[in-house]
């Protein structure tokens, strides 16, 4: 669908949306899990409207940073492959698809979801190292929170991997889950000419000015925040959009039970 | 060394259970998912685009472009680096090839087709999923075409000919060939042929055998399916 | 012995043989093996006297010389715009066929017609090679401000037009919207409201989704009755 910026501001000014949702009104939205079952650790597809996002898990060992030695970690990254829109071009990670797999990363590192102590080997010498990709099929807006769900969905799904004597055994599949004792979602914010809303289509996000990611702990604590976008925000609406986080980030987190 | 019996319980012509959809991917002009036992392939089709640098341009029809990929997660072992690899472009390479003279490409002078295939989970066998993936994406799309083509990965496992050699068969400890064919079903002409290992001509001729006979199932399954779409809306 | 393999509006795909027999010509969406008349894309059979082709369910759009069609100005040199069609090369209106208004020499091309400017345009020549020359200069042709596009498969627009305009009618009055359909495929939509529009947009998907069937013009009847909108009921 092609709409001009203008239009888009005149609808939304009449407090209205393109495809007649509410401003706080999510697509419908789907979470699949172990989609790669035969492969992957742990897999998940999520849609959220036309926006699909396929994420799977690969677990290797690998030696510990020495000021961490019996911790493991966590390596996210998000390919925008052609496949997925024609304004994806093929090559190596462009800054919008590093920008998706930070933002991701810091919400599941530093809401501590995952105790990367239980990742240790044996000491200062082999840790797990948690390899998370992700890949949007197709994208219709909102890659934010659809990357976000997939990997937290497939992080859900995972399970070590079977050891023999240091070595990975993948003739057999683990039945150990990954220590995943917190669930962050996250909200991203998106604000048009005055007006906030969620979930935008692609011509949504297109027309819009700027973005607030906020990722949102069981117990209300805020765990990362990310803004995009190039219009300034003022403190009062900072707020605002976390309040409306908040609210999406309890319906969002029941597709997580 | 003998391969009595298939380590799934297959009789040796058969192939895995196969399932396929067409319009998966939104965004796309045409796309398909087209699954063979646990190998699945997603297919999508752009196009046709401008191209650039002008160099590459043909006067006279469309170029085709196909993208092989295998996702990060998809392998039977260690994780997939993501990026370009020798093994993905020669492969893209030979889809393209299948293609090539099966497309009407005078339609869409300086033009480009560009295909993607990405699979999200693997167990032997790709390259033709991605075939048959790519020819209903391609068909879904609405590009003019001689035929459909379907692909099918043929062998011998120890000193046994089989159709559609799985993961473990390719990894067989009596050793494997594994020969990958894509043909036209009308014609039964052969557009993709690729062979790795030690095979005798008459096993050969049995393989291939066995290809054609697996091929011409796929083609029921993809003209069941691109109908589908509108068959089961039709009134 | 000529004969018919497949049966009117039977749905095939590339490859299936249509007809047996030199009595029977190839026709659109066709061609010839033999003695085999072959389907060479995607769509319904129409076998009108002798000539078997094919109604296409899918496909992009092909230029020809007088289509009135909805573009996209995507950029101008100092003397012509350069606009996005639905083609992978984009059409060109130069400054003589934008307007029957004088230009002054010197003047700025965007007052005419801006970067992101939807427009109804029609096809002045095609060349061989796909190089597409536009023209406003003809009734009805001008710029479209605000509203939608959005765009379907250019075989299927027939279908949203309607016999003498009756299926477009039928939207129109429904929703109260203005359309103005491209046969790039692409269609303008403009209500009162983006209910109306939406509204307006989900009958022309159902259309493109049924264009095969029959019946279509009761179902989007019905359709429209049963969304209508809150103003309308």
């Amino acid at each position: 669908m092609i709409v001009s910026k203008e239009y888009m501001e005149s609808i939304i000014t009449q407090n209205k949306r393109i495809d007649g949702r509410k401003f706080e009104e999510y697509r419908k939205i789907e979470v699949e899990y172990g989609i790669s079952s035969r492969s992957a650790e742990g897999s998940a597809r999520v849609k959220i409207g036309d926006t699909e996002v396929l994420a799977g898990i690969k677990m290797e060992l690998g030696t510990p940073f020495p000021d961490k030695s019996d911790e493991g970690s966590i390596m996210v990254n998000v390919e925008l492959i052609p496949m997925a829109s024609s304004l994806f071009e093929s090559g190596p990670p462009s800054i919008n698809a590093i920008e998706l797999a930070r933002v991701t990363d810091r919400g599941i590192r530093e809401s501590k979801a995952l105790d990367f102590k239980k990742f240790c080997v044996r000491e200062g010498e082999k840790v797990w190292l948690v390899f998370i990709d992700i890949y949007p099929i197709n994208a219709d807006g909102n890659l934010f929170d659809a990357c976000y769900m997939a990997a937290l969905a497939a992080i859900k799904d995972a399970n070590f991997p079977v050891l023999e004597e240091d070595k990975i055994n993948y003739k057999e599949k683990g039945k150990e889950k990954l220590p995943l004792t917190k669930m962050p979602i996250s909200c991203t914010v998106w604000m048009i000419g005055e007006k906030f809303l969620v979930d935008p289509t692609q011509e949504e996000e297109l027309a819009s000015d700027a973005r607030l990611s906020i990722v949102i702990l069981e117990n209300g604590k805020i765990c990362a925040m990310q803004k995009g976008g190039s219009m300034a925000l003022r403190a009062e609406e900072i707020f605002k959009m976390i309040d409306i986080a908040e609210e999406k980030t309890k319906e969002i987190r029941r597709y997580f039970k | 060394m003998k391969y009595a019996k298939r380590n799934d319980g297959r009789k040796f012509n058969e192939t895995r259970p196969i399932t396929a959809e067409v319009g998966v991917i939104k965004n796309a002009v045409g796309s398909a998912k087209f699954q063979i036992g646990k190998t699945i392939a997603i297919a999508a089709v752009y196009g046709p685009n401008n191209v650039f640098p002008k160099f590459l341009q043909k006067p006279d029809r469309a170029i085709l472009r196909c993208n092989y990929n295998m996702m990060a997660f998809s392998g039977s072992g260690d994780r997939v680096r993501p990026g370009t690899n020798r093994r993905g472009k020669e492969i893209g390479m030979v889809i393209e090839k299948a293609f090539e003279n099966i497309l009407d490409l005078s339609e869409f002078p300086k033009a480009a087709i560009d295909v993607f295939i990405e699979l999200p989970q693997t167990d032997a066998g790709t390259r033709c999923a991605g075939i048959c993936a790519a020819s209903l994406a391609l068909a879904d799309a609405g590009f003019e075409m001689k035929d459909l083509v379907c692909a099918i990965s043929c062998g011998l496992v120890g000193d046994q000919v089989v159709a559609d050699l799985d993961y473990s068969e390719e990894d067989y400890e009596g050793g494997a060939v594994d020969i990958p064919i894509a043909m036209t079903p009308r014609t039964g002409e052969i557009t993709l042929l690729q062979l790795d290992g030690e095979i005798s001509k008459e096993d050969l001729k049995k393989a291939i055998e066995f290809g054609k006979e697996a091929c011409l199932k796929i083609y029921e399954i993809q003209k069941q399916v691109l109908k589908a779409k509108y068959e089961e809306t039709k009134q | 012995m000529s004969k018919l393999v497949v049966v009117e509006k039977q749905i095939v795909v590339p490859g299936e043989i249509l007809a047996d027999g030199m009595d029977f010509l190839p026709g659109k969406g066709t061609f010839r093996e033999g003695e085999n008349i072959i389907a060479s894309r995607l769509g319904l059979v129409n076998a009108s006297g002798r000539v078997v082709q094919i109604v296409p369910l899918a496909g992009k759009y092909l230029p020809k010389r007088d289509d009135t069609i909805i573009g996209v100005v995507k950029d101008m040199s100092y003397s012509s715009w350069f606009v996005d069609v639905g083609y992978p090369y984009e059409g060109s209106l130069s400054m003589k066929d934008a307007t029957a208004e004088f230009i002054e020499r010197g003047a700025s091309l965007s007052d005419y017609f801006a970067v992101g400017d939807v427009i109804i345009t029609k096809v002045a020549n095609v060349t061989k090679e796909g190089n597409i020359d536009l023209t406003m200069k003809a009734p009805g042709l001008r710029k479209l401000n605000g509203g939608r596009v959005i765009e379907i498969t250019p075989f299927k627009i027939p279908r949203v037009v309607g016999k003498q305009g009756s299926m477009i009618g039928l939207i129109k009055d429904k929703t109260g919207c203005t359309l103005f359909v491209g046969q790039n495929g692409r269609i303008w939509i403009r209500g009162s409201s983006p209910e109306a529009e939406k509204l307006a947009t989900d009958a022309i998907y159902l259309i493109a989704e049924k264009a095969h069937t029959s019946g279509l013009t009761e179902r989007v009847g019905e359709f429209l009755e049963k969304n209508k909108l809150e103003n309308q009921k």
